[in-house]
């Protein structure tokens, strides 16, 4: 069978399954659709945890990402990780304790503040829009390639299946969709790694494989790619490039960006007691570590393959994936020396980095690039980094249902996380910016319904955000985590830890957090991109790690403004007291 | 030891082996380490890659073990 039919059985089945769940599991109570009545199986929100974490970006993206840049990449493995230590040790135990349903609750309770509770919904509605806007972008990738159905209709099924299972279940459908999309997301990522990994170094675990020898020579697989990457002008794959500072800044500001993010603080909610919380965080890491530690093999099978299959070799001999990833606009060849051949080496092949096609085909049937080539180097390849998961079964010649398989992974990534995000924004929106703020008065249906409808008109705002893709998101993605790690992260953790810390504090922290965090994104993101190098960084931090800055910042200010103002009400102290016994 | 007192001593233990193996070994060290090779790893690319995620899902158990035990004496120590 070819693939594309497959990929329809195979999206088809899953599709069902996720449906079906959610009739099984519909949301009777706010408590049932905020929380899933704290009835959750640790091992079962583990699971659920890891594919509410694990999102286009890790599925699709992040494999990618490593593959070109080596070992600098390694932020990603232990920034998306490494938060979830924090989480188990920090947070999750003591927010259950707590009780409530959402993360701005906590704060709005702890710091006996409602302009604290808005602040904090503020903050997470805007990291929840900001990544989702990623997932619905992956759904539009997969269906588009693989299914050859519009980017905007891919959008439409994914919103129709998201909407059915979360506005009907709320967290409780969400979460045993989730368990079920972890199944077939992680499945989708063992397979084709598994194979690539006994094709190329005879070694059926890839996290062995990558640091094997090439299968019938005694040149290990990382030995080789070092020699690939130098010859062809870039750095050892092995080496760092980046500087320490910076690095070590980047994986801090995701580690406590991750703790700070309020989709996944909530998962810790729904089990139904404290020692579960501890216990959930674990099998979560263990479900993430399973595809987190396969993702740096594949990145380094996925580049020695890419390299191997095009370098040198005729356009028109090229590979049938090169071609199709040509028509969809992610790869893009400029015969530069017009030898005909594909030659691949460092540096943007392209001004303007990015390709703007013709409807001409050039001399040997490539589809034309009207940008002039970038002359400064004789890389003759543009290739978004998105595409080397999705196209690794392919680059390695594996069967077409393995092909099939990944395409319904990438989508139950995508969905799993987006369906994550909604849940929190409906539940800001109605617990506490409705009940506990604006209308106290309604009750239990109609707070339920508020978060249905709020449910519904995110799901749509989302869409729309797949369908007219901002061209802003990538960038965005670093405020997400920055303002986790510099609003969201120190008022949880001085609430817990901290008793003196008084509303004018937590509240001084948030912003000042937030104010200079954002405003370093801002100005070397949207102001003056052309400055954004380490020349111009204070300390050579990145505005990827500046969250980290931003994060003591945030401390620094909650605790000197905190000794200003009278101490916390007495119950308060208790309530911290409570929170901290098991 | 009261009960926040144990925890807080476990929760620093435990998150200095964490900063140690991915701020040390995977960053900070890492080109150190590297001169060291385990099969066709070099060290430090091996705690950035791997290594580090391993330990961290290993230190999560250890506090779960600990402070259910923790928990355990407490209560006890309370009926008594």
């Amino acid at each position: 069978m070819d693939a594309q039919l497959l990929t329809f059985i195979f999206v088809g089945i899953s599709f069902s399954l996720y449906i079906g769940i959610a009739i099984w599991s519909r949301a009777r109570s706010t408590s049932d659709f905020y929380i899933a009545d704290k009835g959750v199986n640790p091992i079962a929100n583990g699971m659920a945890t890891a594919a509410d974490w694990m999102s286009a970006a890790s599925f699709i993206s992040m494999a990618g990402i490593i593959s070109f840049l080596g070992k600098d990449g390694s932020v990603y493995l232990m920034g998306w990780t490494g938060g979830y230590v924090l989480l188990a040790l920090l947070l999750a135990p003591y927010l259950r304790k707590f009780g409530q349903y959402t993360v701005p609750d906590f704060i709005g309770t702890r710091y006996y503040s409602d302009a604290a509770r808005l602040v904090a919904v503020l903050c997470l509605i805007f990291i929840s829009f900001t990544y989702i806007a990623g997932q619905m972008r992956g759904v539009g990738i997969v269906f588009s390639r693989f299914l050859e159905v519009d980017i905007e209709l891919g959008v439409i099924i994914g919103m129709g299946i998201v909407f059915f299972y979360a506005v009907l279940g709320g967290m409780k459908g969400i979460t045993y969709t989730q368990v079920a999309q972890y199944c077939v997301l992680i499945f989708a990522y063992l397979v084709p790694a598994i194979f690539i990994s006994i094709l190329i170094t005879n070694n059926p675990i890839p996290q062995f494989g990558f640091g094997d020898q090439i299968s019938g020579t005694s040149t290990y697989l990382l030995e080789k790619l070092d020699r690939l990457n130098v010859d062809l002008g870039f750095d050892e794959y092995t080496s760092n490039t980046k500087s320490n500072i910076d690095v070590f800044f980047i994986t801090a500001a995701l580690m406590f960006g991750t703790a700070g993010l309020p989709h996944v603080i909530v998962r810790f909610f729904t089990v139904p007691k404290v020692s579960d919380a501890r216990k959930s965080a674990g099998y979560a890491l263990i479900f993430i570590a399973l595809l987190y530690t396969t993702a740096p093999a594949v990145s380094a099978f996925a580049r020695v393959n890419f390299i191997e299959s095009v370098q040198e070799v005729e356009y028109e001999n090229a590979p049938g994936w090169f071609k199709n990833w040509e028509q969809i606009g992610l790869i893009a060849w400029k015969d530069k020396n017009e030898d005909g051949k594909i030659n691949y080496s460092s540096g943007e092949a392209l001004d303007g980095v990015k390709p703007n096609y013709s409807d001409e085909l050039g001399r040997f049937g490539e589809r034309k690039v009207t940008n002039k080539p970038n002359l400064f180097n004789s890389n003759e390849v543009y290739i978004d980094r998105d595409i080397m998961v999705l196209a690794n079964p392919e680059i390695a010649q594996l069967p077409n249902w393995v092909i099939a398989l990944v395409a319904a992974g990438a989508l139950a990534a995508a969905l799993s996380t987006a369906a994550g995000l909604l849940l929190v924004i409906s539940a800001s929106i109605s617990h506490d910016l409705m009940k506990k703020t604006l209308m106290p008065n309604i009750n239990e249906r109609q707070e339920l319904l508020f978060a249905r409808i709020a449910a519904a008109i995110a799901i749509i705002v989302a869409g729309l955000f797949g369908i007219y893709p901002p061209g802003f998101v990538a960038q965005v993605v670093a405020f997400a985590f920055g303002l986790a790690a510099s609003t969201i992260f120190p008022v949880l953790f001085l609430g817990i830890f901290y008793k003196r810390l008084n509303k004018e504090g937590a509240i001084a922290g948030m912003l000042s957090g937030l104010i200079v965090t954002a405003s370093y994104i801002i100005f070397f993101k949207f102001i003056n991109p052309e400055l954004n190098t380490s020349d111009y960084w204070i300390f050579g931090i990145s505005p990827e790690g500046f969250g980290f800055f931003g994060m003591f910042i945030n401390f620094g200010a909650a605790l000197l403004v905190s000794l200003f103002f009278k101490a916390p009400p007495k119950n308060v102290y208790e309530l911290v007291d409570e929170i901290r016994q098991p | 030891m009261n009960y926040w007192r144990a925890n807080l001593l476990i929760l620093s233990i435990l998150l200095s082996i964490w900063f140690l193996v991915s701020f040390g070994f995977g960053i900070i060290w890492s080109e150190k380490l590297d001169a060291i090779m385990i099969g066709g790893f070099k060290l430090g690319f091996w705690f950035a890659q791997q290594g580090s995620i391993y330990v961290f899902v290993i230190l999560i158990f250890v506090y779960v073990f600990l402070m259910n035990r923790l928990d355990k004496k407490y209560k006890s120590k309370k009926e008594d």
